[in-house]
This record gives C-alpha cells, sequence and structure tokens, in this order.
C-alpha cells in the first residue's frame, strides 16, 4: 500500500529467486545436476575400456544383483556383489549400535553437567569431527597395525608373542567408522537429553523405581526421538563410506562405496558403477525420509 | 532426598564410560602427532624429538605443490560458498513464505544428504564429458565442484544468525528513509557478520579436508593435500605423513574453535 513512504528492506525489494540464484546455479551444476546423468548413465552400455557407448540397455541394473554363469549362462546372483551389500550392513548396523552404547553415556554425561560446563565437554566432542576424516582414520591405522601401539605395548607386557592382524579386517573398518561417526550419535542423544525435565527422575525415585528402571522406563522413551536421529545420522555415512574401508580394509575388504569406485577404475563399468551409486542413493534417501516422518511425528507429539 | 545419599541424575557406569569415550577420542590423535616429532622411523617406538620430518615434508616438492593447491582451493571455494550462502539465506529469512521454499532448502542441504561417493561419481561422469566435449582438463572443475559441497557448511550459520536477529532494526532503519542497500550494508551486514565469518570458516575447514570428491574429480597432477596423503598410505608410511597431518589438524582445530565462539556470541 504505503510503498511510497516504507522502504523495504534491500533483501526484501529483489525477488528471493536472484538472491537464490548464485547457490543454486552452483548446486545445480555440481551437485544435483549430475545425479540425473548418473541416472542416465546406469542405462547405457559400457565401453570396452571405460566409459559408455550411447545405446541403451538394462544390463547395469541386471548386473546388480544378477549375473550370468559365464560356462553354461545360466542365471545366479552376483554373490561378489551380495557379499558386499551384507557386509556394508553388516558393518553399518554393527558400528550404529556400538557407537549407540558409547554415545548414550557419554550424551547423558553431558547434559548431567552444569549449564555452563556443557559446551565445553560438546565442544571436546566435535573437534575432532571437523578435522580431517582421513587424518583421523590413518591415527586408527597407526594405532593398530601390527607395529603399531597397541600390538607393541601387548607384546611388551608379554600377553602376546606375536602382533594381531587388526588393519586389513572388517574389525578394524568398524572401529575406524566408530571413532570417525560417534559425534554424530552424541549430538542429537545430548540435544534430546538437554531439554529433560530431570525432576521426572526424581518423581520416579520417590515412587520407589529402581536406576534401571528410570533409565528404561522414564529416561530413555523421552530420549527416543534423540536416539532414532542418531542411529540414522551415523547410519547413512556408514553405509557410504569410501574412505575408511579404502584405508583400513585394504582393498579387499570392500564396502558399497569402494565397489562403486572399482566400476570407474579397474572394473570399466561405468553404467553399473552408476547404477550401483542410484542404489545406494536410494537407500540413504530411503533412511532420511524415515528419519524426517519419524522426528516429525514425536515433534508432533510433544507440541 | 539427602537420607537416600546419592545424586538422582547419576547413572551406575555412565560416567565411566563417557570419559573412557573422551579418551578413546583423543588418544589417536595425540599418539599421531607425538609420533610426528619422533627422531626414528616407527610409529611405535618412541626415540627422541626431533623436527626432521616436518623439514623432510617442507622440502617435499611434492607436498609443497598441493599444499598451496589445497589453500588456494579453499580459500576460493569458502569465499565463492559463503557470498552464495549469504544471499541465498537472505532469501530464506527475509522473505515471505513462497512456493518452492522447501524445495529451494532441500537442495542447499542435498550435499548433506548425498554420500559422498554418489556425488563424486556423478561429477566424474559429467565433468568426464564436458572434457569430451571442450577439451578442457583445467583446474576450474575442482574450483566449482568445492564451492557447491561447501555452500551448506557456509548457509548454516549465516542463517542461524539471520533468524536470531532482531528484525525491528533493520525495520526502524527502513523507516527512518535509509535506502534498502544502505539498510543492508549499515545494520545487517554488521550484525551478521559474526554468522558469515563462521560460515566462512567452515567452509574453508570443509574445503582443505576433503578426499573423496577431490579424488575423482582431479586430473593427473592435480593433487591436494589430502589426496597426495590417501595416495601416500598405499606404500609403507613414514611419520612424514604424520607431521603433514598435524599441520592439518592444527589448521582446522583452529578454524573449528573460532566458529565455535562465533556462533556462541549472542547479538
Amino acid at each position: 500500500m504505503a510503498d511510497a513512504t516504507y522502504t523495504r528492506p534491500f533483501s526484501e525489494r529483489y525477488s528471493h529467486w536472484i538472491l537464490l540464484s548464485p547457490a543454486l546455479l552452483i548446486l545445480f551444476v555440481a551437485a544435483f545436476g549430475p545425479l540425473f546423468i548418473v541416472l542416465i548413465y546406469s542405462f547405457l552400455t559400457a565401453g570396452d575400456y571405460g566409459g559408455v557407448v550411447w545405446s541403451f540397455s538394462t544390463d547395469a541394473w541386471f548386473n546388480v544383483f544378477a549375473e550370468r554363469d559365464m560356462f553354461d549362462d545360466t542365471l545366479g546372483f552376483a554373490d561378489a556383489h551380495l557379499a558386499i551389500f551384507w557386509r556394508s550392513f553388516r558393518l553399518a548396523a554393527v558400528t550404529t549400535v556400538v557407537a549407540l552404547i558409547f554415545g548414550f553415556p557419554t550424551a547423558y554425561f553431558i547434559a548431567t553437567r552444569p549449564p555452563k560446563q556443557r559446551n565445553l565437554w560438546m565442544l571436546l566432542i566435535m573437534v575432532p569431527f571437523w578435522t580431517n576424516l582421513l587424518i583421523r582414520t590413518f591415527a586408527i591405522m597407526e594405532l593398530i597395525r601390527n607395529e603399531g601401539v597397541v600390538n607393541s605395548l601387548l607384546m611388551a607386557m608379554g600377553v602376546i608373542n606375536e602382533p594381531i592382524q587388526m588393519l586389513y579386517t572388517d574389525f578394524a573398518i568398524m572401529i575406524g567408522m566408530l571413532y570417525v561417526y560417534l559425534p554424530l550419535m552424541v549430538l542429537p542423544i545430548y540435544a534430546s537429553l538437554e531439554r529433560f525435565d530431570f525432576a521426572l527422575v526424581e518423581a520416579a525415585y520417590d515412587l520407589y523405581a529402581n536406576r534401571l528402571r528410570v533409565l528404561w522406563r522414564v529416561i530413555l522413551p523421552v530420549t527416543k526421538p534423540g536416539i532414532i536421529a542418531g542411529s540414522i545420522l551415523v547410519m547413512i555415512p556408514a553405509l557410504g563410506a569410501y574412505v575408511t574401508p579404502r584405508v583400513l580394509g585394504g582393498g579387499k575388504r570392500m564396502m558399497l562405496g569402494n565397489l562403486i569406485e572399482l566400476q570407474f577404475g579397474q572394473g570399466r563399468n561405468w553404467p553399473l558403477g552408476a547404477a550401483l551409486a542410484i542404489v545406494l542413493l536410494i537407500i540413504v534417501t530411503a533412511s532420511m525420509i524415515y528419519y524426517v516422518r519419524a522426528a516429525g511425528k514425536e515433534g508432533a507429539g510433544h507440541g | 532426598m539427602a537420607d537416600r545419599g546419592f545424586d538422582v541424575q547419576k547413572q551406575r557406569g555412565f560416567t565411566t564410560i563417557a570419559l573412557a569415550c573422551f579418551v578413546l577420542l583423543y588418544t589417536p590423535i595425540v599418539l599421531l602427532v607425538m609420533y610426528s616429532f619422533n627422531v626414528g622411523t616407527s610409529i611405535a617406538i618412541w626415540e627422541g624429538f626431533s623436527w626432521r620430518w616436518y623439514v623432510s615434508a617442507w622440502e617435499n616438492e611434492q607436498v609443497k605443490v598441493a599444499a598451496l593447491r589445497s589453500l588456494y582451493l579453499a580459500v576460493v571455494a569458502s569465499f565463492v560458498a559463503t557470498s552464495a550462502a549469504v544471499l541465498a539465506a537472505l532469501a530464506t529469512t527475509r522473505r515471505p513464505a513462497y512456493r518452492g521454499q522447501t524445495v529451494v532448502f532441500a537442495i542447499i542441504n542435498q550435499p548433506l544428504m548425498v554420500p559422498e561417493i554418489v556425488t563424486a561419481v556423478a561429477l566424474l561422469i559429467f565433468f568426464a564429458l564436458i572434457k569430451s566435449f571442450t577439451g578442457y582438463t583445467g583446474g576450474a572443475f575442482l574450483f566449482v565442484a568445492h564451492s557447491a559441497f561447501c555452500i551448506p557448511f557456509a548457509y548454516m550459520p549465516i542463517r542461524a544468525r539471520l533468524q536470531g536477529m532482531d528484525l525491528t532494526l533493520e525495520q526502524a532503519a527502513a523507516d527512518l528513509y535509509g535506502t534498502p542497500l544502505r539498510v543492508f550494508r549499515k545494520v545487517t551486514l554488521p550484525l551478521l557478520w559474526p554468522g558469515i565469518l563462521a560460515g566462512a570458516m567452515l567452509a574453508f575447514v570443509i574445503s582443505l579436508d576433503d578426499v573423496v570428491i577431490t579424488e575423482f574429480v582431479k586430473a593427473a597432477g592435480q593433487d591436494t593435500l589430502p589426496t597426495y596423503m590417501l595416495g601416500q598410505l598405499r606404500r609403507s608410511v613414514t611419520p612424514e605423513v604424520n607431521a603433514i597431518s598435524t599441520v592439518l589438524l592444527a589448521i582446522s582445530v583452529t578454524m573449528v574453535v573460532i566458529y565455535f565462539i562465533l556462533s556462541q556470541r549472542k547479538n
């Protein structure tokens, strides 16, 4: 109405689309736009020396789960792929559970500190998280190598005579992912515990509940959204992990991320790599939608 | 209460697990830093203090080139990403709700949700396509890729700051006939500054540390410090890698602590 007297702030004068355009353009070119090309490539024919031949084919999608026997042409499951899928799921799940076992008490510990200290403890959790993932993985590698600190200590103490082979095993990958993603578990659980009213705990004790019962019946239900959020935040990057299995799994112990990379390297099967990438994307997106729904439901319940 | 003689908040064993957690979180990093100063080549037996691995890293031409490329890349990418993020944050907080807002939000945060390996593969394919059409194989691909995945990290603190800011100041300035650009420069920008700095710090660290996307996008001879290290890890490692790691760690930790202080400070 009174546009002549009231000058709207700069940001309101120009259409939001103009303000958004630089970010959206960069993201379109180098983040979500190329995902569509991946989808297209998954339906093309593999070139002999990498790359693709531009003719339609569903071979890649077929090869994700199944393979034709080299000799008698019968169909079978792609055992190698399924084994890697299975390892990815198993390792991601174990990592998530162990992260919860360590992360919950840690978040609880921080949430029960005096308010002024809490931020400092959270900073201690977050600082390693924001440092280089490769370096943290490398730190674990040095620790568990045959000539690393753990084995040297155990040998010096006379517990073992020969180094235990920990590096290049599934265990190493799990430890690495646990180490790298643990802060993602602590963060949301802490957020839900921070808002928790500990008078409820006191009330439960007054009603003769014991510690375990208080934990199980009072604290856990209230922090469920945080636990779900933390579990998914750990599970998703663990499923898509690439650096950790590459460094700690030593090439043989592959996860989905490494299988995808292989198709663009030695495997020379770009369409298969593209199809596998889409499969990973679908798994992750489905988990994310589940998470948002679960979080939304909880939020509505409290509102 | 007092007769029970215990803290109601306390759960048995939780403190022990929590403290163990902190120790386990820092032990590997502390050891990594410690052995970067080792005289010998061992990463388990301490043989005395020396700077020799820092000197050898400094004198390693490959490391120097990779370090400079990393820094250059991080500076440019964080600048581009932060500028784009400021504008985007203004559009998502200082405008009435509009159609497509949820989609815009999802697009901005997309690099956080899609696994890095998927984005890396997508960029490899897309850039290979561009290379085959144009013949261009220079460093621009890395700059564009880094700018893109830095945007959400720069966007988050800036948006949080804008949302926490009191609108009345901007309105008052506008009521006093401040031109829109002047209101932005004299009122919004100074208040937003800590958010912008925090966003830029985060973007810088994210760019500096990236391995996966860089590994797939880089052409031969375009190694950054992390991809150089990844290549080294395949061979037998000397504490020289520890020395490089320590320097990178020091930079990240400094940036993150500054970011933390900036984002904690209230208006």
